[in-house]
């Protein structure tokens, strides 16, 4: 550890790409991941635009390339607990929960199988269940488990202790505080999903049936509650008719300000998913469909789908009928023709906020929308800095290890 | 090669609880390898710290070189399983391949065994024939050769200067600035998203470059071309030869042909400008109409339905025709041979470039907009836009605009657009303010569409076997960009990273970004050639292509297989490696029928030994059939290791090999599989065609080509070509991998039975 270190919060894809670039050029990096895995919100996509290819494709590489590389350090359940000190030398102190299980694991399972309570699992944005021993997802990396003591009762947490054959199951496990020395700091904290209970319009994510873009991706997972089927969470059948109601809460100056640029391509990526998985029928009610550049094929290819029809217009409520239905009061923009619809699943895409939004930037300062600002020393990547797709984050991960090494060159 | 070894028994994780893990020790020890292997062992959890200090300990006592771990997928423990630079490992999956994917065969009881003493066998033989690779570590150019002086060349240089490495900067015009340099104002490039324009500021950033005493800097002139490889390359340009060791080529765009303007008046309706053009006139002191006046009301056309029309996306485009890089067919005169190798440089424009531009096209529309307000403050400004393309952040920059009253924004379909006096009307459907309407203004604005430099022109003028051209251009109609998601950055040429409008139309606030980016990548790929280490995505691999020129036949296949066009040849046609372009990927290892091509950790021998390793019961009544499935190791194999771990299982009859990519695979592993015995073989590799995920570009591709042959070969010899097949498989395919392979198996059992070569 010196000051030519590079410290990168966040092992999301920007955080990973900016960590690997500098680490390949032969700068130490520190990844500091607030989850128990690496690859972030990409991990959770079930798959990318536009070529409908899986985001652990991409990972395997970069998890390879960080096996391979002793410069690229990664803790993961830590954050960052305060900074002190200037461009080329800060000191970070970094504070890491305990997971409970030590390097002794082997992901064999045992544990699992002995915990008994199951909560509502993060990774499935509450559209899936995980017990208190758990990995997040088949590819989780690192792959060591994680025991969850705080819902889990004494008796059971000795009881998962017991199960596993390795002496991994470590109870004692307590949050520790490390200091890092380092050159620079790249902010890599990335987005959350919009809180839709800010919505209440749309339901506030009290009408059944309704659920966030982000949910609709795990149900359409291999890995997902459903095993890749799209159904309904209140009933278990498989939807007809669903609707998408773009920019929930994007372009919107009572929440959030700006376009979130990915959920035009999400959402027609999601029409694909259910052509795939049935002959449902599909309406998209938008304000523009924003599929820059390369995206216009997948755009032009998509619009073909002869059971998808495409409405200008702005959603104003979304209400149950009673039965577990929701229905979609929207105005068409074209022809002014206001109606109530009703559909057997609606699917919100979900705007994207900067994840610390409301909590204190690890580093630096940050804008009106929460983004992180670039400051000296300081290096905002990926959808902290701006709401990105997959590609334009990893240009921005990339453009930002050279800006970390350009900080910390010669030192 | 490794000579004393270490084979160690894993008994955690359910192996011990279904195999005799001190059986097997005594198995390797006293079996066929007994004579490298120093140390057979078993050891209740190997992973342990105990486990791995007990390896630890006979390899200080031994002097091993090579370590067995008979435990899990090479996937998992790897930071525990590694016991330094002079000490080879080779992971055997018994965890993930033999117990946790075990399937009962009644017919056959105890296959479990079986496969484990197989996996141990070929794990074993592949590290007895295994070397620690020694790379050849020559000097290295240092300097960063920046193609291009406009907005996105500069900060390249600046960004590579900055890290201290010497710069050439060549710009094909006289002066510095590019296209940034013909604009009046940007949108914002960073900061304040909301702001009516920003200056670009090029001018200071010419005065950075003049400046500073690393960049050296070359007008008027283009590179001529650009011989050898990343860290030796030699770029002639204006006659001087320059020693270079990576490449940033950021020439940029050159607007679209006004010939497919012409369905919005463009060449008929005088009024009728370009974006381009009516930047220039407000860069160039004012905006005028045809007939010199101010203009009352300048209108925007976004919507480009109308020149779209005709514009077919087929499911496979023509990236999906032959492709440009694959050999001439053997049997064609050697005169036809040499005619397939003339280069031709198709011109990649079409109205599609529009298409690529839309973020752009409404940035600049309401810019332009801007610039009424601003140059004509009297005057109106309309845009027309079916969708406003301003993804992210650029919201805020429409919203200026729609708080402006002097701009009106309107959805519309536009229909027409003709000369209606002194006056341009413009037709549209489908609006917000109407269903039919006609817009009436002074001046009318279409947009400029951004064509790379690359769509008319090679640009770089490799001096490389395959051609001066990047290979893959149709992908994206001439833009060099990736295809890569993740990776935005990899083409198929090492060393040159494209940045800026040539990769994708993008403002200039992100070309500054991709210059920084690929400025990297460059300086990466000099610091990488510099420790002998291959770039992404084997990314610190040592190992390389090794070459018995003695025995090549000068057939050509490597050199012209290679995805990366590492191999050029000379007059004879013998293959001329260059390293610092190689990925690795064994592509050539594949392609050779003469099977001169070998890494010293994975060769030809290696592989085909392990499979020989393989033991085929006589009849299909004496043991089952056997069926040998190789995985690519990127995508098919992590899916078989998940698979596993979510309870899966499958025949216990496969046998699998990972490869680091199916385009390694050598026609030979088919047919020493087949000798023996085996009675099919199943090759497990990425998606290819337009969204292929190969991660070495065309590997699963062209091993499906060499597929076609091996099946014609196999047919002659009277071996069903239904014995050896491969299937595309990602690695999210986790749940359907297992059910593809018992098809395969059941396949061949029941339709085609044993191998007519078993037993001989």
């Amino acid at each position: 550890m010196s000051n030519n270190s590079i410290l990168v919060v966040g092992g999301g894809f920007a955080g990973i790409t900016a960590a690997l670039e500098a680490a390949e050029v032969g700068y130490e990096v520190y990844i500091v991941e607030t989850n128990p895995y690496l690859g972030g919100r990409v991990a959770q996509l079930n798959q990318y635009f536009p070529k409908l290819c899986p985001p652990s494709c991409g990972l395997e590489i970069q998890f390879q390339r960080i096996k391979n590389n002793p410069k690229v350090k990664v803790l993961t359940m830590a954050s960052v607990a305060s900074v002190s000190g200037s461009a080329g030398d800060y000191d970070v102190k970094i504070t890491q929960r305990p997971r409970y299980v030590n390097e002794r694991c082997t992901a064999c399972g045992d544990c699992e199988t002995a915990a008994v309570t199951t909560v509502d699992s993060e990774f499935d944005f509450g559209v899936g269940k995980r017990k208190t021993a758990y990995k997040t997802h088949p590819f989780m990396f690192p792959m060591r488990y994680v025991v969850d003591a705080d819902n889990a009762s004494d008796s059971e947490l000795a009881a998962i202790k017991d199960a596993c054959k390795y002496d991994a199951v470590d109870l004692d496990d307590k949050a520790r505080s490390i200091d890092l020395k380092v050159g620079t700091i790249v902010v890599a904290t990335g987005w959350k999903p919009y809180d839709i209970a800010k919505l209440t319009n749309l339901g506030g994510g009290k009408v059944p049936n309704v659920v966030t873009n982000m949910q609709f991706e795990r149900l359409a997972a291999p890995n997902g509650p459903t095993g890749g089927k799209i159904l309904r969470p209140s009933d278990g059948t498989e939807p007809k008719r669903i609707a998408f109601v773009q920019c929930a809460g994007s372009r919107d100056q009572n929440h959030l300000n700006y376009c979130s640029y990915i959920c035009c391509m999400a959402s027609l990526k999601h029409v694909r998913y259910i052509r795939e998985r049935g002959d449902a029928n599909v309406t998209v009610y938008y304000i523009d469909l924003r599929t820059p550049g390369r995206y216009d094929k997948f755009k032009v290819m998509t619009e073909a789908d002869d059971k998808l029809t495409l409405v200008k217009g702005k959603v104003a409520a979304i209400v149950d009928d009673g039965f577990g239905n929701p229905v979609v009061t929207v105005e068409n923009a074209i022809t002014g023709i206001k109606s109530d619809e009703k559909y057997d699943m609606v699917v919100l895409a979900t705007g994207m906020e900067p994840s610390i939004a409301g909590l204190k930037v690890p580093a630096g300062a940050v804008d009106a929308d929460g983004f992180v600002i670039d400051g000296d020393g300081i290096i905002a990547a990926g959808c902290a800095k701006q709401p990105f797709d997959v590609m334009k984050t990893a240009q921005s991960g990339t453009a930002a290890a050279m800006k970390a090494i350009k900080t910390v060159v010669g030192r | 090669m490794a000579e004393k070894l270490g084979v160690y028994i894993c008994g955690g994780c359910d192996i011990g609880a279904n195999l005799d893990v001190d059986a097997l020790a005594q198995f390797v020890a006293g079996g066929k390898h007994s004579a490298a292997v120093t140390v057979a062992k078993a050891n209740p959890v190997l992973c342990s710290p105990e486990g791995k200090a007990e390896i630890e300990a006979d390899i200080a006592a031994q002097g091993l070189d090579g370590v067995v771990c008979c435990a899990c997928t090479p996937r998992a423990k790897w930071d525990v399983f590694r016991f330094g630079e002079k000490v080879q490992v080779e992971r055997v999956s018994l965890r993930e391949h033999c117990v946790w994917s075990f399937q009962d065969d009644p017919a056959f009881p105890g296959q479990m065994e079986v496969i484990a003493k197989d996996y141990i066998n070929m794990g074993v033989s592949k590290l007895t024939k295994s070397r620690i690779p020694a790379p050849e570590i020559t000097e290295s150019y240092k300097t960063v050769l920046v193609v291009g002086g406009g907005y996105a060349g500069l900060n390249a240089a600046l960004n590579a200067a900055s890290l201290g490495y010497p710069v050439v900067l060549v710009e094909k015009a006289d002066t510095l600035g590019g296209k940034a340099a013909t604009m009046y104002k940007s949108f914002p490039l960073s900061g304040s998203f909301g702001d009516k324009t920003q200056e670009i500021g090029v001018k200071e950033l010419i005065a950075e470059v003049q400046a500073n005493d690393k960049i050296k800097v070359i007008t008027g002139t283009t590179v001529e071309s650009l011989a050898g490889a990343p860290a030796k390359y030699k770029a002639t340009i204006g006659g001087t030869v320059y020693e270079i060791g990576a490449v940033v080529m950021a020439t940029g765009w050159v607007p679209g042909k006004t010939k497919f303007l012409a369905p919005l008046g463009y060449g008929k309706v005088k009024n009728v400008v370009t974006s381009a053009e009516f930047e220039a006139m407000a860069k160039n002191g004012g905006i005028k109409t045809a007939e010199g006046k101010a203009p009352t009301s300048v209108a925007f056309i976004v919507d480009t339905s109308l020149l779209m029309k005709g514009v077919n996306y087929d499911a496979c485009g023509a990236a999906c025709a032959a492709p440009e890089d694959m050999p001439c067919k053997e049997d064609q005169p050697a005169e036809a041979a040499d005619e397939c190798e003339v280069f031709t440089y198709e011109d990649k424009e079409s109205a599609k470039h529009l298409a690529y531009s839309s973020e752009l096209t409404s940035l600049v529309a309401l810019k332009q907009a801007n610039y009424v307000r601003e140059l004509a403050p009297d005057a109106m400004a309309y845009v027309i836009y079916d969708h406003m393309m301003v993804p992210g952040i650029n919201e805020k920059y429409y919203q200026t605009a729609q708080d402006d009253p002097g701009i009106m924004l309107t959805k519309g379909t536009v229909t027409s657009v003709e000369e209606a006096g002194s006056e341009v009307v413009i037709k549209a459907k489908n609006t917000l303010i109407g269903d039919d309407i006609a817009i009436s203004a002074d001046l009318v604005v279409v947009p400029t569409a951004i064509v790379p430099t690359t769509a008319a022109d090679p640009t770089m003028n490799f001096v490389y076997r395959q051609g001066p051209a990047f290979p893959d251009l149709d992908l994206f109609d001439g833009f060099a960009d990736s295809n890569y998601i993740c990776f935005p950055y990899e083409t198929r040429r090492t060393g040159v990273y494209a940045a800026g409008c040539v990769r994708q139309p993008m403002g200039l606030g992100l070309a500054a970004e991709d210059a920084a980016g690929a400025a990297l990548k460059a300086i990466q790929c000099i610091e990488s050639a510099n420790r002998g280490v291959s770039v992404h995505p084997r990314s610190g691999d040592l190992s390389f292509p090794e070459f018995n020129f003695m025995r090549c036949t000068q057939c050509k296949r490597c050199t012209e297989e290679c995805p990366f066009g590492a191999l050029d040849d000379d007059e004879k046609g013998t293959p001329m490696p260059n390293p610092t372009r190689c990925r690795r990927c064994g592509t050539c290892m594949g392609a050779c029928p003469e099977r001169v091509i070998s890494f010293a950790n994975y060769g030809i021998d290696q592989i085909g030994s392990a499979i020989k390793e393989v033991k085929v019961p006589d009849t299909l009544d004496a043991g089952g059939p056997r069926v040998i499935i190789l995985a690519c190791e990127n995508d098919a194999y992590p899916a078989l290791d998940m698979a596993a771990m979510r309870g899966r299982s499958w025949s216990p009859y496969v046998r699998f090999l990972s490869v680091r990519c199916l385009g390694s695979v050598n026609a030979i592993w088919v047919a020493d599989a087949m000798s023996k015995g085996v009675d099919g073989l199943l090759m497990l590799g990425c998606k290819y065609g337009d969204d292929y995920q190969c991660h070495f570009v065309k590997g699963s591709e062209l091993c499906n080509r060499r597929k076609e042959n091996i099946a014609e070969s196999l047919g002659r010899l009277g071996v069903e070509p239904e014995r050896v097949e491969q299937y595309e498989v990602s690695i999210d395919m986790y749940d359907k991998v297992p059910d593809m392979i018992d098809d395969f198996v059941s396949n061949i059992v029941n339709n085609f039975g044993p191998n007519p070569f078993k037993g001989y």
